[in-house]
């Protein structure tokens, strides 16, 4: 725990010591005291609008996991399906959000649910892919017996595959995890809203273009530090999930 | 119906063998091949094995044991000949214990797949491992047990499917020498108490001898019996009452490994063996 600590402070002290005397325009790089100073000043609206965008993250990491989860196993459970939506997957990485962003809230209006989307499209697909391959990597070996004690397609997919691929799926639920609150900023970005407060990612765009740099880098660190505390919930749960992958070092099963 | 006019007899299989619990006629079967074409793994195999016989099958590594193994276990169909099994049960050579299942779990899973509640699952496996003798293990997992252990655990799965025929795949092959004796012991004291039919598939002819009624050995791929060897010597555990410590009861001696009955007809299979590889 202390490491990241030290490490944390090294880099405020560097930062601090570079826009106080190297002559950068506060507007281009506050220091942190007046990040910090923007973040106690502006409490209210920070918070208000980090409250919207936590729960897009967490709602729409969950619709990507779920979804990413689903696919996968569909995919898996069926390889004709597995073959044409492989690619379809792969190209929907490459959509700019904004070209869809419009056409989504005309089909689900101004409340959370189009960002729900777009974070989900953003997240799903590393849930997808390291689902798919954790659930194809179960030893071959594994189905032959388990048909021997006759077992049925599912109570293989139930007993064998299914808790096999799980720690593969949480690898990928990381991975989704960490682009997820960047995924919220191209959610509230690029879909219009009704909501009073529209989030982080609006006030964050918002701050630039009124040359409130310090309020944009306040939001920008409160939205580091949720990235950091998603992560570690997702640690949490994965102990819980998969108990036996958090075994003493040096053993290989 | 239409009339049979290939030349060649299309296979048949089932799954009740009248008296005998495996019969196989004139099995042949090969692995369709990729570029290099097929690969010819079982040449016209016959075997039969009655209700209760340990049939050893020998042979050097890649003569179609483990496909022998598949085929009367249903998981491959032959080419040709025909198949009659009892419904059988296959312990694999790698034990493939669930890593995120208690050795209690593990062992129950025919159980569960059979649809009996958990408890009720846990509750039969556990008093199985009470009546081996690896009371104190139920809740160990995988990665904290022995390799013999884990073959241990591996056959109770197998047991406890309630299968009549078992199909071990060289169940002792990866554990050390010593551990491998006392598993031998082990395995002839269990199927004393379960009496079951086996088909013991092993590379170590010393094994096949101790353990079984018959010896089968195979040639170098594509297999083929080249010998059948009976060894009509009380099996080892046979003799020792229904008690895991062992107690021995009055009556005939169990053979040992170093009997000269049982190294004489080592001798025979290991000659027959090599007989097979000059070919």
């Amino acid at each position: 725990m202390r490491a990241p600590l030290l490490l944390s402070a090294a880099l405020l002290g560097g930062w601090e010591l570079y826009a106080d005397f190297a002559g950068v325009h506060e507007g281009l790089l506050p220091a942190p005291h007046a990040v910090a100073a923007a973040l106690w000043n502006n409490g209210g609206l920070v918070w208000r609008n980090f409250a919207v965008t936590a729960e897009q993250v967490v709602l729409g990491l969950m619709l990507a996991l779920a979804s990413g989860f689903a696919l996968a196993v569909a995919m898996h459970l069926f390889p004709l399906m597995r073959r044409a939506v492989y690619p379809l997957a792969v190209g929907s990485q490459a959509v700019p959000i904004p070209v869809i962003g419009v056409l989504l809230v005309f089909w689900w209006g101004f409340g959370i649910f189009p960002k729900l989307v777009v974070i989900a499209l953003i997240c799903f697909f590393p849930v997808v892919v390291s689902t798919v391959d954790g659930l194809a990597a179960v030893d071959p070996e594994q189905p032959k017996l388990l048909r021997t004690l006759d077992a049925s397609r599912w109570q293989v997919f139930r007993f064998a595959e299914l808790p096999a691929a799980l720690p593969a799926a949480l690898s990928g639920a990381r991975i989704a995890l960490a682009v997820g609150v960047i995924g919220a900023f191209i959610a509230e970005t690029s879909t219009p809203t009704s909501q009073a407060y529209s989030g982080l990612g609006r006030e964050i765009i918002t701050d630039i273009n009124e040359f409130q740099t310090a309020r944009a880098y306040a939001a920008t660190a409160v939205l580091f530090a949720f990235a950091i505390a998603c992560f570690h919930a997702l640690g949490l749960a994965e102990r819980k999930l998969v108990p036996w992958k958090i075994q003493p070092r040096g053993e290989t099963t | 119906m239409p009339t049979e006019l290939q030349s060649r007899a299309r296979p048949v299989i089932r799954r009740s063998a009248g008296t005998d619990a495996v019969l196989l006629d004139a099995v042949s079967f090969a692995y369709p091949g990729g570029r290099r074409g097929a690969v010819h793994a079982l040449a016209e195999v016959s075997l039969r094995a009655a209700p209760g016989e340990l049939l050893a099958v020998v042979g050097p590594s890649g003569c179609g044991k483990t496909t022998l193994l598949e085929l009367i276990c249903g998981l491959q169909v032959p080419d040709a000949g025909s198949i009659a099994c009892a419904p059988a049960v296959l312990m694999p050579q790698r034990d493939l214990l669930l890593p995120w299942l208690s050795a209690v779990d593990n062992a129950a899973l025919a159980l569960r797949i059979a649809r009996l509640s958990r408890a009720q699952a846990r509750q039969r496996a556990a008093a199985l491992f009470v009546e081996l003798g690896l009371d104190g293990f139920q809740h160990a997992r995988p990665h904290e047990l022995s390799g013999g252990m884990r073959q241990r655990v591996a056959f109770m799965r197998t047991l406890l499917s309630g299968k009549p025929l078992l199909c071990l795949d060289e169940p002792f092959g990866a554990l050390d020498a010593i551990t491998r004796g006392e598993m031998q012991e082990w395995l002839a004291r269990t199927l004393a108490r379960e009496p079951r039919t086996v088909v013991l598939v092993t590379h170590d002819v010393e094994e096949a001898v101790l353990l079984a009624d018959r010896v089968v050995v195979l040639s170098p791929r594509p297999g083929r019996v080249i010998a059948q060897l009976d060894v009509e010597l009380p099996r080892p555990g046979s003799l020792l009452g229904g008690h895991p410590d062992g107690r021995r009861q009055a009556g005939e001696r169990p053979r040992h490994r170093t009997d000269p009955e049982v190294l004489a007809l080592r001798e025979q299979a290991l000659s027959a063996l090599a007989t097979g590889e000059r070919r």
